[in-house]
């Protein structure tokens, strides 16, 4: 049943595509600054098949619309004293049926498309792979992200690495004000808040190196909260992990407390985890019964 | 002691140390000085406090709204200018001029003042202005009211203003998402200035909505069924439903926030069972209505225009007033596309965005029959129109990227990036401020008996219509690249291009302000030449041209009785001249100095909050209730105009009979 949905989507984009051609014309050949439209992962890329799904709809309104409003303001000038004047007319059923009739019709389409889409991009839901999701749990701090790697024992401060091809698992929460984690060229974005958590799932197809960034407003540091993804062949990244849990910094509740502090553009770090429910601790210092603020 | 006399009020509260905010607020205060003295030197002082400080009529105070707003929009547009430079500068090791904490202000009183002090007293005053004209009424519902809402909405904007030379602004942006506007991460006056002149002008904007939804519902002249009320007045009074149902969230939410931050509550902070979500849902309860009601009226300034110019009836009235009626139904469930990423389940976001969705069916409905208004008609291409086809164009490309951000699977991609900016100024500024200016261009002479200089008009037009595409198209681009917005400083050298357009996009729209200052300095200087008699300079359809310009203090000396939806153009057309009837006197209200008092202690009321002069706050209280109780205890509250006087004044204003659209002349 997806398949056939996903099917119809696509022909329907293939038929689209003239009318957003620039825009798919990008996503073949222009440069990666173009994140959203150069899609480097299965989320990303339906993600930007439905824009440009649901532009080339909206298009096919638009486009006649405003040429017929150039068209009718020239042809219907005052200087031009065209014939068919009528200076009392005010309705027409037939017209009023087709400008509710085809708004309508366009909206019901999109409609339709919104729920499947939806439906089918929950940042909730789990990605179908061979491989099973690596969990990656992020804590938004002011002004850097921490990425808390709970199988690996591992983590890593303004810096991400995954391995590409498998299915990631983000949870997602923060331990200062809401923040929004975004990587375009792989999906999606979600909000991270204090005392709750939020899920997403990515996947990058290939290996390759994405910005990430905060893009909900957090404070002075705002700027500098951005911080490079790394997609990295399997090998290399159990490397990488090997590499990482023997790094010389460990991530324990001396180290939270120094990260609580607010910093702003905080070079890349990497730690051994000596503090496995970290994540889960960070989460309740803000909730009922161990509220940090209560038990003060 | 200390505190108490002082509240936090510290001398270094001055941001002595920031050449530029001491050379703006150099050059205001300079700028206040000259005028005040100018106007003292001509001896103006009691002339503007009689005459319009205090006047309670309708024109009036709907004057002072634009003048208001127009003084706003040059503040709001100054922190556009710096914002855009800053990011025109700002990348890989260059820092900009602007600091990060100065930045973040920046934008927050950008957004708050464009939309609060700017979009809301323009609209404000043009619905002033017309609608007691347009239903034949002689004033509002409740003219003190009215002139109580507008020095609200004065100390609002003042307390903003101040908030530049004492303290400093909030730095959490104009939506104040908590945690970030809680105290603990915003500790100094800055959210609490937010707070106090977004609640003090909001309270004025409630106490507007009420008095001109009980002036349509109640003071339309006879005869003019709801089907025959002209549509400006038409949107007006849905805007007003909104305004009554959307303002009240507003102010529930401003006084939970406020008790968060000076009592210590936990509403929305991150402990202790605060919830910043709760924040966020009822921000956009009133938030978004709020987009509708600044966009409303604009939609009916259109239509009217269109209408006039067309020289034909509006298509679809009908359709016109079903679809306003959907849009307001339709603006209060679909808060929560403002949010698609907080994480909700794949239902809930499918049922927010098909609503959001739904919303573009009245709307380009709306616009089709703006375009059908046009066709077989005899468009003339005055200033008002050139505003209008810029706008359905341009309305066109921002509605279809609004339906975009409304597929939550886009949003996903586009949330909190320069592409909503680019959205939502592609809404507000064709949307809403080209209506306002078509609707200033299109009523002034109504107010001032003379018209506006075209030439200019049309420049002004010309600029900002190539700046806006200059300024906001580049930035739907840097949200396909994924940029974020707010940011004051990034690493990107492929985003610095698109970033200096749109830096050279605003400094066009500057010019086109220029000319449109020129364009009022030029028309005052002209105003001989442009001078209207007849009362209506455009042939126009409603009852408002049927007056003369300017439009005497009680608007109609004869009462009018409607018999058609556009009763003035039927009028002409049957050939008949209006009989001439006995004058006789009439009352008005009369002028009253407790609304600018009333508007200086809720300024002190605002001011003592922020900066927790609890004295100031109480006295000003007991001040504000003290004039309530005067005013309820006043019986000389109107004055009659004596019959002779009416008689001379309106035969000095119709002193010429014949006009090139006079009754007879006008054969179609």
């Amino acid at each position: 049943m997806a398949m056939i949905q996903r099917f119809r989507l696509q022909s329907l984009a293939a038929l689209l595509c003239i009318f957003s051609e620039p825009l798919w014309a990008c996503t073949g050949s222009c440069g990666s600054q173009w994140a959203v439209l150069t899609p480097q992962g299965s989320i990303a890329s339906q993600e930007k098949d439905l824009i440009l799904t649901a532009l080339g709809l909206m298009l096919l309104v638009v486009i006649p619309t405003i040429t017929m409003t150039l068209y009718f303001a020239w042809k219907y000038r005052a200087s031009n004293e065209t014939p068919d004047y009528a200076p009392n007319w005010d309705h027409s059923s037939r017209i009023e049926k087709v400008i509710w009739g085809i708004p309508t019709l366009i909206i019901a389409i999109l409609g339709t498309l919104v729920w499947i889409s939806t439906h089918r991009l929950s940042p909730y839901r789990p990605l179908s792979s061979p491989y099973p999701p690596l969990e990656v749990q992020v804590v938004a701090m002011d002004w850097k992200w921490l990425f808390i790697y709970p199988d690996l024992k591992v983590a890593t401060l303004n810096q991400l690495v995954i391995p590409a091809g498998v299915p990631v698992h983000f949870v997602l929460t923060s331990d200062a004000v809401m923040s929004s984690f975004f990587i375009p060229q792989l999906g999606g974005q979600i909000y991270a808040m204090a005392g709750m958590t939020t899920h997403l799932h990515l996947i990058a197809d290939q290996p390759g190196v994405f910005e990430g960034y905060n893009t909900q407003f957090s404070g002075p540091g705002f700027a500098g909260m951005h911080f490079e993804t790394r997609a990295l062949p399997s090998e290399s990244f159990h490397q990488w992990v090997q590499t990482a849990s023997h790094a010389p910094a460990i991530l324990d509740h001396v180290r939270l407390t120094q990260l609580e502090q607010p910093t702003t553009d905080v070079p890349p770090q990497i730690y051994r985890v000596t503090a496995p429910r970290l994540f889960n601790e960070i989460v309740e210092s803000y909730q009922g019964p161990h509220d940090r603020m209560k038990e003060n | 002691m200390e505190t108490l006399i002082f509240g936090r009020l510290n001398y270094h509260d001055i941001p002595y140390d920031n050449p530029i905010i001491m050379a703006t607020l150099g050059g205001a205060i300079m700028l206040l000085l000259v005028v005040a003295f100018l106007v003292w030197y001509h001896g103006q002082w009691s002339y503007l406090w009689r005459e319009w400080f205090t006047s309670l009529d309708h024109k009036r105070i709907g004057t002072m709204y634009i003048v208001l707003s127009l003084i706003m929009l040059l503040r709001g547009f100054a922190d556009a200018l710096l914002m855009r430079t800053q990011q025109a500068l700002a990348e890989g090791g260059v820092a900009g001029y602007l600091p990060p904490e100065h930045y973040n202000q920046i934008f927050s009183a950008h957004g708050t003042i464009m939309i609060i002090f700017v979009a809301m007293p323009f609209f404000i005053g043009l619905m002033n202005i017309v609608v007691p004209l347009q239903i034949g009424a002689r004033d509002v519902a409740y003219p003190f009211l009215n002139s109580v809402s507008f020095w609200l909405t004065v100390a609002g904007a003042m307390l903003v203003m101040l908030s530049l030379g004492l303290g400093n602004f909030s730095h959490a942006g104009w939506s104040a998402y908590p945690p970030l506007s809680e105290k603990h991460y915003s500790p100094g006056p800055g959210v609490d200035y937010w707070i106090w002149g977004l609640q003090i002008g909001g309270v004025g904007t409630l106490m507007t909505g009420i008095n001109f939804f009980v002036t349509i519902w109640r003071l339309r002249a006879p005869g003019m069924t709801w089907m025959k009320l002209p549509i400006f007045s038409w949107t007006i009074l849905v805007t007003t439903l909104l305004i009554m149902l959307a303002f009240p969230v507003l102010t529930v939410l401003l006084a939970l926030l406020s008790l968060d931050r000076t009592l210590g509550l936990h509403f929305f902070t991150n402990h202790l069972g605060g919830n910043l979500m709760l924040f966020t849902n009822l921000f956009w309860i009133w938030g978004h209505p709020e987009v509708y009601i600044v966009i409303l009226p604009a939609f009916g300034i259109y239509s009217e225009v269109t209408a006039t110019f067309s020289r034909k009836p509006l298509f679809g009235y009908t359709s016109m007033v079903y679809a306003s009626l959907a849009i307001a139904t339709l603006s209060f469930v679909v808060w929560l596309h403002h949010f698609f990423t907080m994480g909700a389940g794949a239902n809930v976001n499918a049922f927010f965005g098909i609503a959001t969705m739904v919303i573009a069916v009245p709307t380009g409905v709306k616009v089709f029959n703006w375009i059908f208004t046009i066709y077989r008609g005899r468009l003339e291409f005055t200033t008002p129109i050139l505003w209008t086809l810029g706008f359905i164009v341009t309305f066109c490309i921002g509605g279809m990227t609004g339906v975009l951000l409304a597929v939550p699977g886009a949003d996903f991609q586009l949330h909190n990036s320069e592409f909503l900016i680019a959205h939502f100024h592609n809404m507000l500024i064709p949307g809403a401020l080209f209506g306002y200016f078509a609707g200033y261009a299109y009523w002034f002479p109504k107010i001032f008996g003379f018209r506006l200089n075209e030439t200019w008009g049309k420049r002004a037009f010309w600029l900002w219509l190539v700046g806006f595409y200059l300024a906001f198209m580049p930035l739907y681009a840097l949200g396909f690249m994924g940029m974020p917005r707010r940011l004051v400083h990034y690493d990107n050298p492929l985003w610095q291009p698109y970033l200096v357009t749109a830096l050279v996009g605003t400094l066009l729209i500057f010019a086109g302000i220029l000319c449109q200052i020129l364009q009022l300095t030029l028309s005052i200087q002209q105003r001989r030449l442009l001078q209207e008699n007849t009362g209506d300079p455009w042939n126009g359809r409603t009852l408002e041209w049927s007056i003369p310009c300017p439009a005497p203090a009680w608007n109609f000396a004869h009462l009018p009785t409607v018999h058609a939806r556009d009763d003035f153009h039927v009028t002409k057309q049957s050939g008949q001249a209006p009989p001439s009837l006995p004058y006789s006197a009439i009352l008005l209200p009369a002028a009253s100095g407790l609304g600018p008092i009333m508007g200086a202690l809720a300024f002190l009321l605002g001011f003592g909050l922020v900066w927790y002069l609890w004295w100031m706050a109480a006295v000003a209280l007991a001040g504000l209730v003290l004039c309530l109780l005067v005013r309820s205890l006043d019986d000389e509250t109107e004055f009659l105009i004596p019959a002779t006087t009416v008689e001379a004044t309106e035969r000095a204003l119709r002193r010429i009979a014949s006009s090139p659209y006079n009754a007879s002349q006008v054969s179609q």
